[in-house]
Protein backbone atom coordinates (compact mmCIF):
# COMPACT_ATOMS: atom_id res chain seq x y z
CA UNK A 1 0.00 0.00 0.00
CA UNK A 2 1.62 3.20 -1.07
CA UNK A 3 -1.03 5.81 -0.58
CA UNK A 4 0.29 9.34 -0.75
CA UNK A 5 -1.38 11.76 1.59
CA UNK A 6 -2.19 15.05 0.02
CA UNK A 7 -3.45 17.83 2.25
CA UNK A 8 -2.86 20.59 -0.25
CA UNK A 9 -6.63 21.25 -0.42
CA UNK A 10 -6.31 22.88 2.99
CA UNK A 11 -4.82 25.95 1.40
CA UNK A 12 -7.50 26.40 -1.20
CA UNK A 13 -10.50 25.36 0.95
CA UNK A 14 -9.28 26.53 4.34
CA UNK A 15 -11.76 29.41 4.34
CA UNK A 16 -14.66 27.07 3.50
CA UNK A 17 -13.71 24.75 6.33
CA UNK A 18 -13.57 27.69 8.70
CA UNK A 19 -17.00 28.94 7.58
CA UNK A 20 -18.41 25.42 7.92
CA UNK A 21 -17.01 25.12 11.43
CA UNK A 22 -18.54 28.45 12.41
CA UNK A 23 -21.90 27.41 10.98
CA UNK A 24 -21.81 24.14 12.93
CA UNK A 25 -21.01 26.03 16.11
CA UNK A 26 -23.63 28.68 15.46
CA UNK A 27 -26.33 26.09 14.67
CA UNK A 28 -25.54 24.33 17.93
CA UNK A 29 -25.37 27.50 19.98
CA UNK A 30 -28.74 28.85 18.89
CA UNK A 31 -30.44 25.46 19.36
CA UNK A 32 -29.32 24.71 22.90
CA UNK A 33 -31.40 27.21 24.86
CA UNK A 34 -34.66 26.82 22.89
CA UNK A 35 -34.13 23.04 22.98
CA UNK A 36 -33.72 23.16 26.75
CA UNK A 37 -36.82 25.33 27.14
CA UNK A 38 -38.95 23.07 24.92
CA UNK A 39 -37.69 19.97 26.72
CA UNK A 40 -38.25 21.37 30.17
CA UNK A 41 -41.73 22.60 29.27
CA UNK A 42 -42.57 19.13 27.98
CA UNK A 43 -41.20 17.45 31.10
CA UNK A 44 -43.26 19.76 33.29
CA UNK A 45 -46.32 19.24 31.10
CA UNK A 46 -45.89 15.49 31.17
CA UNK A 47 -45.46 15.37 34.94
CA UNK A 48 -47.81 18.05 36.23
CA UNK A 49 -50.04 19.13 33.35
CA UNK A 50 -53.72 18.37 32.76
CA UNK A 51 -54.41 15.07 30.93
CA UNK A 52 -54.50 16.53 27.42
CA UNK A 53 -51.14 18.26 27.95
CA UNK A 54 -49.65 15.02 29.27
CA UNK A 55 -50.93 13.16 26.25
CA UNK A 56 -49.72 15.78 23.77
CA UNK A 57 -46.27 15.93 25.37
CA UNK A 58 -46.01 12.13 25.35
CA UNK A 59 -46.97 11.91 21.67
CA UNK A 60 -44.38 14.56 20.78
CA UNK A 61 -41.59 12.96 22.80
CA UNK A 62 -42.25 9.44 21.52
CA UNK A 63 -42.75 10.51 17.89
CA UNK A 64 -39.43 12.34 17.85
CA UNK A 65 -37.41 9.81 19.80
CA UNK A 66 -38.56 6.96 17.61
CA UNK A 67 -37.84 8.43 14.17
CA UNK A 68 -34.47 9.33 12.60
CA UNK A 69 -33.40 12.94 12.72
CA UNK A 70 -32.71 12.99 8.99
CA UNK A 71 -36.34 12.06 8.29
CA UNK A 72 -37.56 14.78 10.66
CA UNK A 73 -35.40 17.30 8.84
CA UNK A 74 -36.67 16.26 5.41
CA UNK A 75 -40.22 16.20 6.62
CA UNK A 76 -39.90 19.73 7.98
CA UNK A 77 -37.96 21.09 5.01
CA UNK A 78 -40.07 19.58 2.24
CA UNK A 79 -43.27 19.78 4.25
CA UNK A 80 -42.87 23.51 4.58
CA UNK A 81 -42.11 23.74 0.87
CA UNK A 82 -45.40 21.97 0.11
CA UNK A 83 -47.16 24.58 2.24
CA UNK A 84 -45.22 27.08 0.09
CA UNK A 85 -43.39 28.39 3.12
CA UNK A 86 -39.91 29.22 1.90
CA UNK A 87 -37.37 28.91 4.63
CA UNK A 88 -33.61 29.09 4.63
CA UNK A 89 -31.87 25.75 5.16
CA UNK A 90 -30.18 27.14 8.26
CA UNK A 91 -33.48 27.99 9.95
CA UNK A 92 -35.01 24.68 8.93
CA UNK A 93 -31.98 22.97 10.47
CA UNK A 94 -32.26 24.92 13.71
CA UNK A 95 -36.00 24.27 14.02
CA UNK A 96 -35.44 20.56 13.42
CA UNK A 97 -32.62 20.46 15.97
CA UNK A 98 -34.70 22.25 18.59
CA UNK A 99 -37.64 19.90 18.05
CA UNK A 100 -35.32 16.89 18.15
CA UNK A 101 -33.19 17.80 21.15
CA UNK A 102 -36.29 19.07 22.95
CA UNK A 103 -37.74 15.56 23.00
CA UNK A 104 -34.59 14.02 24.44
CA UNK A 105 -34.16 16.86 26.92
CA UNK A 106 -37.76 16.30 28.03
CA UNK A 107 -36.91 12.77 29.12
CA UNK A 108 -33.72 13.85 30.88
CA UNK A 109 -35.51 16.66 32.71
CA UNK A 110 -38.37 14.35 33.61
CA UNK A 111 -35.86 12.08 35.32
CA UNK A 112 -34.45 15.14 37.08
CA UNK A 113 -37.83 16.29 38.36
CA UNK A 114 -38.81 12.79 39.44
CA UNK A 115 -35.63 12.38 41.46
CA UNK A 116 -36.52 15.26 43.78
CA UNK A 117 -37.84 14.02 47.14
CA UNK A 118 -41.53 14.75 47.70
CA UNK A 119 -40.67 16.53 50.94
CA UNK A 120 -39.08 19.35 48.94
CA UNK A 121 -42.31 20.09 47.10
CA UNK A 122 -44.30 19.73 50.31
CA UNK A 123 -41.98 22.16 52.10
CA UNK A 124 -42.28 24.70 49.28
CA UNK A 125 -46.04 24.44 49.30
CA UNK A 126 -46.12 24.77 53.12
CA UNK A 127 -44.14 28.01 52.82
CA UNK A 128 -47.06 29.33 50.73
CA UNK A 129 -45.13 29.27 47.47
CA UNK A 130 -47.41 28.81 44.46
CA UNK A 131 -47.06 25.79 42.15
CA UNK A 132 -45.13 27.89 39.66
CA UNK A 133 -42.88 29.43 42.29
CA UNK A 134 -42.14 25.98 43.66
CA UNK A 135 -41.28 24.76 40.18
CA UNK A 136 -39.12 27.74 39.36
CA UNK A 137 -37.22 28.22 42.60
CA UNK A 138 -37.20 24.78 44.23
CA UNK A 139 -37.71 22.01 41.68
CA UNK A 140 -36.15 23.32 38.48
CA UNK A 141 -32.73 24.27 39.92
CA UNK A 142 -32.43 20.92 41.68
CA UNK A 143 -33.58 18.98 38.63
CA UNK A 144 -31.10 20.73 36.34
CA UNK A 145 -28.23 20.28 38.77
CA UNK A 146 -28.93 16.57 39.14
CA UNK A 147 -29.10 15.84 35.39
CA UNK A 148 -26.59 18.41 34.18
CA UNK A 149 -23.99 15.85 32.97
CA UNK A 150 -26.69 14.08 30.95
CA UNK A 151 -27.80 17.40 29.46
CA UNK A 152 -24.22 18.19 28.44
CA UNK A 153 -23.94 14.81 26.67
CA UNK A 154 -27.22 15.42 24.92
CA UNK A 155 -26.15 18.82 23.62
CA UNK A 156 -22.87 17.37 22.39
CA UNK A 157 -24.77 14.64 20.58
CA UNK A 158 -26.86 17.38 19.06
CA UNK A 159 -23.76 19.19 17.85
CA UNK A 160 -22.57 16.01 16.15
CA UNK A 161 -26.04 15.55 14.67
CA UNK A 162 -25.75 18.90 12.87
CA UNK A 163 -23.72 16.93 10.30
CA UNK A 164 -27.04 15.63 8.99
CA UNK A 165 -28.02 19.15 7.96
CA UNK A 166 -25.81 18.88 4.89
CA UNK A 167 -28.71 16.77 3.55
CA UNK A 168 -30.77 19.92 3.16
CA UNK A 169 -27.71 21.72 1.79
CA UNK A 170 -26.88 23.71 4.89
CA UNK A 171 -23.16 24.37 4.37
CA UNK A 172 -22.04 23.23 7.80
CA UNK A 173 -18.83 21.33 8.37
CA UNK A 174 -19.90 18.00 6.87
CA UNK A 175 -21.58 19.74 3.95
CA UNK A 176 -18.36 21.59 3.22
CA UNK A 177 -16.49 18.29 3.40
CA UNK A 178 -18.76 16.72 0.77
CA UNK A 179 -17.99 19.58 -1.57
CA UNK A 180 -14.24 19.59 -1.06
CA UNK A 181 -14.19 15.84 -1.49
CA UNK A 182 -16.18 16.14 -4.71
CA UNK A 183 -13.74 18.68 -6.11
CA UNK A 184 -10.49 17.10 -4.92
CA UNK A 185 -11.26 13.36 -4.66
CA UNK A 186 -9.21 13.43 -1.47
CA UNK A 187 -11.97 11.84 0.63
CA UNK A 188 -9.74 10.16 3.19
CA UNK A 189 -7.77 13.29 3.98
CA UNK A 190 -10.83 15.52 3.96
CA UNK A 191 -12.71 13.38 6.46
CA UNK A 192 -9.61 13.03 8.59
CA UNK A 193 -9.41 16.80 8.84
CA UNK A 194 -13.15 17.04 9.48
CA UNK A 195 -12.92 14.48 12.28
CA UNK A 196 -10.15 16.45 13.94
CA UNK A 197 -12.19 19.65 13.67
CA UNK A 198 -15.26 17.97 15.19
CA UNK A 199 -13.10 16.65 18.00
CA UNK A 200 -11.76 20.14 18.67
CA UNK A 201 -15.18 21.77 18.51
CA UNK A 202 -16.76 19.18 20.80
CA UNK A 203 -13.93 19.61 23.27
CA UNK A 204 -14.55 23.34 23.20
CA UNK A 205 -18.31 22.93 23.69
CA UNK A 206 -17.77 20.49 26.57
CA UNK A 207 -15.39 22.94 28.24
CA UNK A 208 -17.89 25.79 27.84
CA UNK A 209 -20.81 23.77 29.22
CA UNK A 210 -18.75 22.46 32.11
CA UNK A 211 -17.64 26.01 32.89
CA UNK A 212 -21.24 27.17 32.70
CA UNK A 213 -22.13 24.46 35.22
CA UNK A 214 -19.65 25.96 37.66
CA UNK A 215 -21.30 29.35 37.26
CA UNK A 216 -24.92 28.27 37.60
CA UNK A 217 -24.39 25.82 40.49
CA UNK A 218 -22.58 27.81 43.19
CA UNK A 219 -23.22 25.08 45.76
CA UNK A 220 -21.46 22.52 43.63
CA UNK A 221 -18.60 24.89 42.92
CA UNK A 222 -18.08 25.46 46.63
CA UNK A 223 -18.64 21.97 47.97
CA UNK A 224 -17.92 19.79 44.96
CA UNK A 225 -20.57 17.30 46.02
CA UNK A 226 -23.55 16.02 44.04
CA UNK A 227 -26.98 17.19 45.12
CA UNK B 1 -61.18 33.86 73.60
CA UNK B 2 -61.81 31.91 70.41
CA UNK B 3 -59.70 28.83 69.79
CA UNK B 4 -57.23 29.24 66.91
CA UNK B 5 -57.80 25.62 65.89
CA UNK B 6 -60.99 23.70 66.48
CA UNK B 7 -61.36 20.02 65.59
CA UNK B 8 -64.96 18.85 65.79
CA UNK B 9 -65.48 15.14 65.21
CA UNK B 10 -62.88 15.20 62.40
CA UNK B 11 -62.63 12.09 60.24
CA UNK B 12 -59.95 11.21 57.75
CA UNK B 13 -59.47 8.05 55.72
CA UNK B 14 -56.77 6.86 53.40
CA UNK B 15 -58.67 4.57 51.05
CA UNK B 16 -60.49 2.12 53.28
CA UNK B 17 -58.28 2.82 56.27
CA UNK B 18 -59.91 5.30 58.65
CA UNK B 19 -57.06 7.06 60.44
CA UNK B 20 -59.01 9.76 62.26
CA UNK B 21 -62.26 8.48 63.73
CA UNK B 22 -63.76 11.63 65.18
CA UNK B 23 -61.11 13.90 66.65
CA UNK B 24 -62.36 16.74 68.80
CA UNK B 25 -59.84 19.21 70.16
CA UNK B 26 -59.55 22.95 70.78
CA UNK B 27 -56.27 24.80 70.63
CA UNK B 28 -56.14 28.25 72.19
CA UNK B 29 -53.88 31.06 70.98
CA UNK B 30 -50.57 31.31 72.80
CA UNK B 31 -50.63 27.74 74.06
CA UNK B 32 -48.55 24.68 73.39
CA UNK B 33 -50.35 21.44 72.56
CA UNK B 34 -48.51 18.13 72.42
CA UNK B 35 -49.97 15.24 70.49
CA UNK B 36 -48.65 11.96 71.81
CA UNK B 37 -49.47 8.35 71.10
CA UNK B 38 -48.29 5.24 69.36
CA UNK B 39 -47.29 5.10 65.73
CA UNK B 40 -50.45 4.82 63.67
CA UNK B 41 -52.61 6.50 66.29
CA UNK B 42 -53.32 9.38 63.90
CA UNK B 43 -51.34 12.16 65.60
CA UNK B 44 -49.29 13.12 62.54
CA UNK B 45 -52.35 12.95 60.31
CA UNK B 46 -54.26 15.21 62.68
CA UNK B 47 -51.37 17.68 62.65
CA UNK B 48 -51.14 17.64 58.87
CA UNK B 49 -54.87 18.35 58.58
CA UNK B 50 -54.31 21.69 60.34
CA UNK B 51 -52.45 23.17 57.37
CA UNK B 52 -54.44 21.19 54.82
CA UNK B 53 -51.62 18.84 53.86
CA UNK B 54 -54.39 16.29 54.32
CA UNK B 55 -58.02 17.03 53.45
CA UNK B 56 -60.52 15.84 56.02
CA UNK B 57 -63.41 13.57 55.06
CA UNK B 58 -65.86 14.45 57.81
CA UNK B 59 -66.54 16.70 60.78
CA UNK B 60 -65.46 20.31 61.11
CA UNK B 61 -62.04 21.86 61.24
CA UNK B 62 -61.54 25.57 61.84
CA UNK B 63 -58.05 27.05 61.56
CA UNK B 64 -57.32 30.76 62.03
CA UNK B 65 -60.89 31.68 61.16
CA UNK B 66 -61.15 29.40 58.11
CA UNK B 67 -63.49 26.45 57.76
CA UNK B 68 -61.26 23.81 56.17
CA UNK B 69 -64.12 21.29 55.91
CA UNK B 70 -65.99 23.52 53.48
CA UNK B 71 -63.22 23.87 50.93
CA UNK B 72 -62.98 27.06 48.96
CA UNK B 73 -60.64 28.65 51.49
CA UNK B 74 -57.44 30.34 50.34
CA UNK B 75 -54.80 27.63 50.75
CA UNK B 76 -51.82 29.95 50.36
CA UNK B 77 -53.20 32.38 52.92
CA UNK B 78 -53.68 29.45 55.31
CA UNK B 79 -50.09 28.34 54.73
CA UNK B 80 -48.89 31.85 55.60
CA UNK B 81 -50.74 31.68 58.91
CA UNK B 82 -49.61 28.16 59.75
CA UNK B 83 -45.94 27.18 59.66
CA UNK B 84 -44.78 23.57 59.78
CA UNK B 85 -41.49 21.87 60.56
CA UNK B 86 -40.93 18.30 59.40
CA UNK B 87 -39.01 15.35 60.79
CA UNK B 88 -36.82 15.32 57.68
CA UNK B 89 -36.10 19.12 57.78
CA UNK B 90 -36.73 19.46 54.03
CA UNK B 91 -34.34 22.35 53.62
CA UNK B 92 -33.66 23.25 50.00
CA UNK B 93 -30.20 21.76 49.40
CA UNK B 94 -29.30 24.03 46.47
CA UNK B 95 -29.76 27.21 48.52
CA UNK B 96 -27.71 28.61 51.38
CA UNK B 97 -29.23 28.83 54.83
CA UNK B 98 -30.05 32.51 54.33
CA UNK B 99 -31.51 31.86 50.86
CA UNK B 100 -33.66 29.07 52.27
CA UNK B 101 -35.13 31.52 54.75
CA UNK B 102 -35.43 34.45 52.33
CA UNK B 103 -37.18 32.56 49.53
CA UNK B 104 -40.76 32.60 50.80
CA UNK B 105 -40.73 36.12 52.29
CA UNK B 106 -39.34 37.44 49.01
CA UNK B 107 -41.55 35.51 46.60
CA UNK B 108 -44.74 35.23 48.61
CA UNK B 109 -44.71 38.44 50.62
CA UNK B 110 -42.72 40.30 47.95
CA UNK B 111 -40.38 42.01 50.39
CA UNK B 112 -37.08 43.42 49.14
CA UNK B 113 -33.80 41.52 49.15
CA UNK B 114 -32.17 43.61 51.88
CA UNK B 115 -35.22 43.46 54.08
CA UNK B 116 -35.40 39.69 53.56
CA UNK B 117 -31.74 39.33 54.48
CA UNK B 118 -32.29 41.32 57.68
CA UNK B 119 -35.28 39.11 58.46
CA UNK B 120 -33.19 35.97 57.84
CA UNK B 121 -30.52 37.23 60.22
CA UNK B 122 -33.13 38.03 62.83
CA UNK B 123 -34.68 34.54 62.81
CA UNK B 124 -31.26 32.89 62.59
CA UNK B 125 -30.20 34.71 65.77
CA UNK B 126 -33.36 33.43 67.38
CA UNK B 127 -32.24 29.84 66.75
CA UNK B 128 -28.58 30.66 67.45
CA UNK B 129 -27.22 30.05 63.96
CA UNK B 130 -26.45 33.51 62.62
CA UNK B 131 -22.89 32.48 61.75
CA UNK B 132 -24.22 29.74 59.43
CA UNK B 133 -26.19 32.12 57.21
CA UNK B 134 -24.03 31.56 54.14
CA UNK B 135 -23.43 27.85 54.56
CA UNK B 136 -25.29 25.19 52.65
CA UNK B 137 -27.60 22.77 54.50
CA UNK B 138 -25.32 19.79 53.92
CA UNK B 139 -22.57 21.59 55.84
CA UNK B 140 -24.71 21.60 58.98
CA UNK B 141 -25.47 18.90 61.55
CA UNK B 142 -28.97 17.46 61.72
CA UNK B 143 -29.80 19.55 64.75
CA UNK B 144 -28.58 22.71 63.05
CA UNK B 145 -30.56 21.90 59.92
CA UNK B 146 -33.68 21.45 61.99
CA UNK B 147 -33.10 24.79 63.70
CA UNK B 148 -32.74 26.41 60.27
CA UNK B 149 -36.02 24.78 59.24
CA UNK B 150 -37.63 26.33 62.33
CA UNK B 151 -36.12 29.71 61.44
CA UNK B 152 -37.36 29.39 57.86
CA UNK B 153 -40.86 28.82 59.14
CA UNK B 154 -40.60 31.68 61.64
CA UNK B 155 -39.59 34.11 58.90
CA UNK B 156 -43.12 33.93 57.51
CA UNK B 157 -44.39 35.24 60.88
CA UNK B 158 -46.98 32.49 61.28
CA UNK B 159 -49.77 32.68 63.84
CA UNK B 160 -49.38 29.00 64.57
CA UNK B 161 -46.48 26.57 64.24
CA UNK B 162 -46.74 22.83 63.73
CA UNK B 163 -43.90 20.45 64.60
CA UNK B 164 -44.11 16.95 63.16
CA UNK B 165 -41.76 14.70 65.17
CA UNK B 166 -38.99 17.20 64.61
CA UNK B 167 -36.44 15.44 66.80
CA UNK B 168 -37.12 11.85 65.77
CA UNK B 169 -34.17 11.75 63.36
CA UNK B 170 -31.70 13.24 65.85
CA UNK B 171 -29.42 11.80 68.51
CA UNK B 172 -30.07 12.87 72.14
CA UNK B 173 -27.53 15.68 72.11
CA UNK B 174 -28.89 17.26 68.93
CA UNK B 175 -32.43 16.66 70.15
CA UNK B 176 -31.59 18.81 73.16
CA UNK B 177 -30.51 21.81 71.10
CA UNK B 178 -33.66 21.68 68.97
CA UNK B 179 -35.95 21.30 71.97
CA UNK B 180 -34.28 24.29 73.60
CA UNK B 181 -35.21 26.41 70.57
CA UNK B 182 -38.79 25.17 70.67
CA UNK B 183 -39.01 25.86 74.38
CA UNK B 184 -37.78 29.40 73.85
CA UNK B 185 -40.46 29.87 71.20
CA UNK B 186 -43.08 28.60 73.63
CA UNK B 187 -41.94 31.14 76.20
CA UNK B 188 -42.28 33.90 73.61
CA UNK B 189 -45.97 33.06 73.36
CA UNK B 190 -46.01 31.32 69.99
CA UNK B 191 -48.99 29.02 69.49
CA UNK B 192 -47.63 25.57 68.78
CA UNK B 193 -48.85 22.07 68.13
CA UNK B 194 -46.24 19.36 68.31
CA UNK B 195 -46.29 15.69 67.60
CA UNK B 196 -43.57 14.26 69.79
CA UNK B 197 -42.17 11.20 71.46
CA UNK B 198 -40.26 13.30 74.00
CA UNK B 199 -42.48 12.74 77.02
CA UNK B 200 -40.40 14.75 79.47
CA UNK B 201 -40.37 17.66 77.08
CA UNK B 202 -44.12 17.45 76.49
CA UNK B 203 -44.75 17.37 80.21
CA UNK B 204 -42.56 20.38 80.86
CA UNK B 205 -43.54 22.63 77.94
CA UNK B 206 -47.05 21.73 76.87
CA UNK B 207 -50.11 23.48 78.25
CA UNK B 208 -52.25 20.64 77.06
CA UNK B 209 -51.41 17.10 76.07
CA UNK B 210 -53.66 15.04 73.82
CA UNK B 211 -53.05 11.32 73.98
CA UNK B 212 -54.25 9.89 70.71
CA UNK B 213 -55.36 6.30 70.38
CA UNK B 214 -57.30 4.54 67.61
CA UNK B 215 -57.81 7.79 65.72
CA UNK B 216 -59.36 9.77 68.55
CA UNK B 217 -58.22 11.97 71.41
CA UNK B 218 -58.32 9.28 74.04
CA UNK B 219 -57.25 11.38 76.98
CA UNK B 220 -56.72 15.13 77.25
CA UNK B 221 -55.07 17.00 80.06
CA UNK B 222 -52.12 19.01 81.29
CA UNK B 223 -48.62 17.71 81.96
CA UNK B 224 -49.90 16.16 85.19
CA UNK B 225 -51.89 13.69 83.12
CA UNK B 226 -48.75 11.73 82.27
CA UNK B 227 -48.09 11.10 85.98
CA UNK B 228 -51.62 10.04 86.74
CA UNK B 229 -53.17 8.55 83.60
CA UNK B 230 -56.86 7.80 83.84
CA UNK B 231 -57.18 5.34 80.98
CA UNK B 232 -55.37 2.01 80.93
CA UNK B 233 -54.18 2.76 77.37
CA UNK B 234 -52.32 5.89 78.44
CA UNK B 235 -51.07 4.09 81.52
CA UNK B 236 -49.59 1.44 79.34
CA UNK B 237 -48.19 4.01 76.89
CA UNK B 238 -46.38 6.09 79.50
CA UNK B 239 -45.40 2.95 81.36
CA UNK B 240 -43.59 1.65 78.34
CA UNK B 241 -42.14 5.01 77.40
CA UNK B 242 -40.68 6.32 80.64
Amino acid sequence: MNYEFDFSFLGEYGQDLWDGTLLTLWMTAVSIIPGFVVGTACAVGRLYGPPWVRKAATVYVEAIRNTPLVIQVFWLFFGLAVLSVRIDAFYAAVIALVINVGAYTAEIMRAGFESIPKGQIEAASCLALSRWQSLLYVQLPQAVERVYPALVSQFILMMLATSIMSQISAPELTGVAYQIQAFTFRGFEVYLVIAVIYLAVVTLLRAILTGLGKVIFPRRRRLGTPL
Amino acid sequence: MEPIVRFKDVRKSFGTLEVLKGVTLDIMPGTVTALIGRSGSGKSTALRCINALEQINGGELHVCGRALHNGGFDLRALRQDVGIVFQSYNLFPHLTVAQNIMLAPRRVKKIGKDEARALAEEVLSQVGLLEKADNYPEQLSGGQQQRVAIARSLAMKPKLMLFDEVTSALDPELTGEVLKVIEKLAESGMTMVLVTHEMNFAERVADQIAFMHHGTVWELGSGEMLRAPKTPELQQFVGSGL
